[in-house]
């Protein structure tokens, strides 16, 4: 037996390794295998062209799926109203993904050795999950009168709003004459909701919802939809845009939480034709906001007898208190703006952005604007950097990188660490759709994101470090 | 050893896997002004944005394209989109019969076709609507064995003038284009339901009253080349041999005054004229708007 022990492990790993190998083989004649196959979502399904027609990979746009969503989801092709399709036609896709997923920091405050004491600790959990759900119904009510309504829910099927608009296009023929009315993204040119990563760490931009460390008086993402009425222009071709958008200062909340206080965005972009490499676009982008700092409170809970002082008297608790919505006052400022340049080499792109963002002192501080600034507090200010890389080698298949960095420029407080709050972030992976569809969308999707902020550990103030792997079934329909 | 040798075998799958699926074989180019387009280059590009209604073959045959049977029903698209392996199109500047220019199909790309599916590309790079072009001419042998015609003369546009819109008017009853268009131009004529493509296929002539556009664009000189060269593959013959230059730009003037919704200096003079007003009274329509974006 304990000659035949090596026999039979060798044959075991040969097994394995054929196995592995078949494994592969498969994978790979799966994952390259262009065939077109048939069928889109809501709009493909509205004008029969396939996914790929409005979207490089979805679900990032296109040129033309950009130019198809700035004339108000209207190919102006005298098709577009709804009275063109048929009447059991409902603009309504709905997009959810299945994965398994791998989440890691190295420096989570937990529990330490003695009794009520904590620690610093990694903590690395993974398994199956699945993302949100999200209904995307939008389209056209008639000509020229576009809408969208998205209900997203979380990972528990908690659904809230995350876009709600109607817009009135090409007023007055003109496509420089838009308005849209609601909640609604900001007018990124690249776009948060239409991310290409969708993990923990890279489903978002860190530039997008950067705050320097320790602020809790506003909670503000450009990334964020906005309530609000916004203007947009384009020149036929779409290789002109602008925008500006009056908004409540709400970072899209409902219900007016915060103030009476109006914000604004502003967005112009510029495309160009270099040879045949592509369509290249350089533009620019600000945002002007501003903040309450402190609220009218509401008793919630009264004061309750808690006890008896040295006389007898009673001791009463304090009583607990909440903002009351709407009331927040002394606001103060703070501002972002960037510049963004999208470059084609034809299938290869490259996004590069400038990010710059300065909140005031009160904000930066946590200072009500009814009280002093503390003794050295000055206004936050930083600098982002954004390249993410696409390679485009089919509709079926682009690989993505994108690597973000954050630099504080000026501390709340001088006396904080130069690097503090600093953010580097990487993140790599690649979407396939093993089929191209003007029914449905699919794609397996493997990503990797590693987010490092220094100087943020809970505990030891050290550098966290945390990493997301996510693999997932990326399907809409 | 055993391991380097299946990652052979794999590298070598993956490498004939990843070739280019079959396709027409020939390479082709098109010309746009100083553009040359290339089909491999195309080919992708058709393969991102046209085979949804154009097929993988190019034969017209998309997975949206209902055939004969659900019309009027069809809900996707109630005109098929363009079989390129017929090699037979219809907006040229060339004479019926021939095959257009490649300038001819870069407008209809830049322009898209009215009452139709087709898009406007205007918003690809110049190079791209190029390439695709020179991928489109790939599918059918005629680009191959033929050339495109000579794009057909279209002399100087005359003065305006109510005599020319009236002769215009006599020209239409006379050549019988009200049989298919309708005495109104509404697309009502009499053979109006009994019409059938190329691909015996329904198809509806042209309805004058409700929009600016022609199915080849939207000028004077595109309306005098629509009718000068025929729409082939439509019932919509070629009227070069049938009416002098002329003739033609008074038949022009006179059409253009039936687009009752569409501001033009034709519509402008010829209501100035008694005879002119009644009828645009007569086909105007005033109500409640509909929604569909086609003016009444």
């Amino acid at each position: 037996m304990h000659e035949r022990a090596p026999q039979l492990a060798q044959k075991r790993i040969s097994w394995a390794a054929s196995t592995l190998w078949l494994v592969f083989l498969l994978l790979a004649i799966v994952l390259a295998d262009s065939r077109p196959a048939t069928a889109i979502p809501a709009f493909a399904r509205k004008y029969g062209m396939p996914c790929s027609a409005c979207h490089e990979a979805w679900p990032k746009l296109s040129p033309f799926g950009q130019s198809f969503k700035d004339n108000g989801y209207q190919l102006m092709n005298d098709r577009d109203a709804p009275i063109f399709q048929q009447p059991a036609y409902w603009p309504i896709t709905f997009r959810m993904t299945p994965i398994w997923h791998r989440e890691s920091s190295n420096r989570v405050a937990v529990d330490g050795a003695t009794p009520g004491s904590t620690t610093e600790a990694q903590v690395t959990t993974h398994g199956f999950d699945w993302s949100g759900l999200d209904f995307h119904t939008g389209g056209t009510l008639a000509k020229n009168f576009s809408f969208y309504l998205l209900p997203s829910s979380d990972g528990t099927g908690a659904f809230h709003f995350e876009t709600v608009y109607a817009r009135l296009d090409n007023l007055l023929g003109s496509s420089w004459l838009n308005i849209k009315f609601g909640k609604f993204e900001l007018d990124n040119l690249h776009s948060e909701k239409r991310i290409l990563t969708i993990s923990a760490l890279g489903g978002s931009y860190q530039n997008y919802h950067f705050q320097p460390p320790g602020e809790a008086l506003y909670k503000f993402g450009i990334g964020d939809n906005q309530a609000g009425v916004e203007w947009m222009g384009h020149s036929k071709d779409d290789r002109t845009r602008l925008s500006a958008s009056l908004l409540s200062a709400s970072d899209g909340q409902p219900g007016l939480p915060t103030s009476r206080g109006y914000e604004t965005f502003l967005a112009g972009s510029r495309a160009f034709e270099v040879g045949g490499l592509g369509l290249q676009r350089v533009g620019a982008f600000a945002y002007i906001g501003q903040a309450p700092t402190f609220f009218q409170h509401t008793v919630t809970t009264p004061p309750t007898p808690i006890g008896t002082d040295s006389t007898g008297g009673p001791v009463m608790s304090l009583p607990s208190t909440a903002n009351v919505p709407g009331t927040g006052i002394g606001n103060k400022g703070y501002y972002r703006a960037g510049l963004i340049g999208m470059w084609y080499v034809k299938k290869l792109d490259v996004t590069t952005m400038y990010f710059h963002g300065w909140d005031s002192a009160f904000l930066g501080t946590n200072t009500p604007a009814n009280s002093p600034l503390p003794t050295g507090a000055q206004a936050p200010t930083w600098n982002g950097g954004l390249f993410e890389t696409h390679y485009t080698l089919n509709p079926q298949f682009i690989l993505i990188n994108r690597y973000e960095l954050i630099r504080m420029s000026r501390q709340a407080f001088a006396t904080n660490p130069d690097d503090l709050g600093n953010v580097d972030a990487l993140t790599f992976g690649y979407r396939y759709y093993p089929f191209i569809s003007t029914r449905a969308g699919f794609a397996f999707h493997t990503e990797y994101a590693i987010v490092r902020t220094r100087k943020t550990a809970p505990i030891s103030g050290l550098d966290l470090t945390s990493s997301s792997l996510l693999f997932g079934f990326d399907f809409d329909y | 050893m055993r391991t380097l040798r299946f990652f052979k075998y794999f590298l070598v799958v993956v490498a004939v896997l990843s070739l280019p699926s079959p396709s027409p074989a020939q390479q082709m180019e098109s010309h746009i002004g100083k553009l040359t387009g290339h089909s491999e280059s195309g080919k992708q590009l058709f393969y991102r944005y046209c085979w949804g209604c154009h097929g993988f073959r190019g034969d017209g045959n998309g997975e949206n394209w209902l055939p004969t049977g659900s019309y009027p029903y069809m809900p996707y698209l109630n005109i098929q989109p363009r079989n390129f392996v017929a090699g037979t199109f219809k907006c040229r500047s060339t004479q019926t019969g021939s095959l257009p220019t490649d300038q001819d199909l870069y407008n209809t790309l830049v322009r898209g076709v009215v009452n139709s599916n087709m898009p406007s590309w205007i918003t690809l790079t110049a190079q791209n609507r190029a390439d695709l072009i020179a991928f489109i001419k790939t599918f059918s042998a005629r680009w191959k064995n033929d050339k495109p015609g000579d794009p057909i003369n279209v002399p100087a546009e005359p003065k305006l003038t109510a005599e020319s819109i009236k002769h215009g008017q006599e020209l239409f009853q006379k050549l019988e284009c009200w049989k298919c268009h309708g005495q109104e131009g509404f697309g009502d004529g009499p053979s109006a339901s009994t019409l059938t493509d190329s691909n015996d296929q329904p198809i509806r002539p042209y309805n004058f009253a409700v929009g600016s556009r022609f199915k080849c664009g939207a000028t004077n000189q595109d309306l005098y080349k629509i009718f000068m060269t025929g729409l082939d593959g439509t019932p919509m013959p070629s009227f070069a041999d049938v009416i002098k230059p002329d003739d033609a730009w008074d038949l022009v003037h006179f059409l253009r005054t039936l687009q009752v919704t569409h501001k033009s200096p034709e519509l402008t003079l010829w209501g100035s004229t008694k005879e002119g007003a009644a009828q645009i009274a007569s086909r105007k329509v005033s109500g409640t708007p509909t929604g569909s974006g086609i003016k009444q």
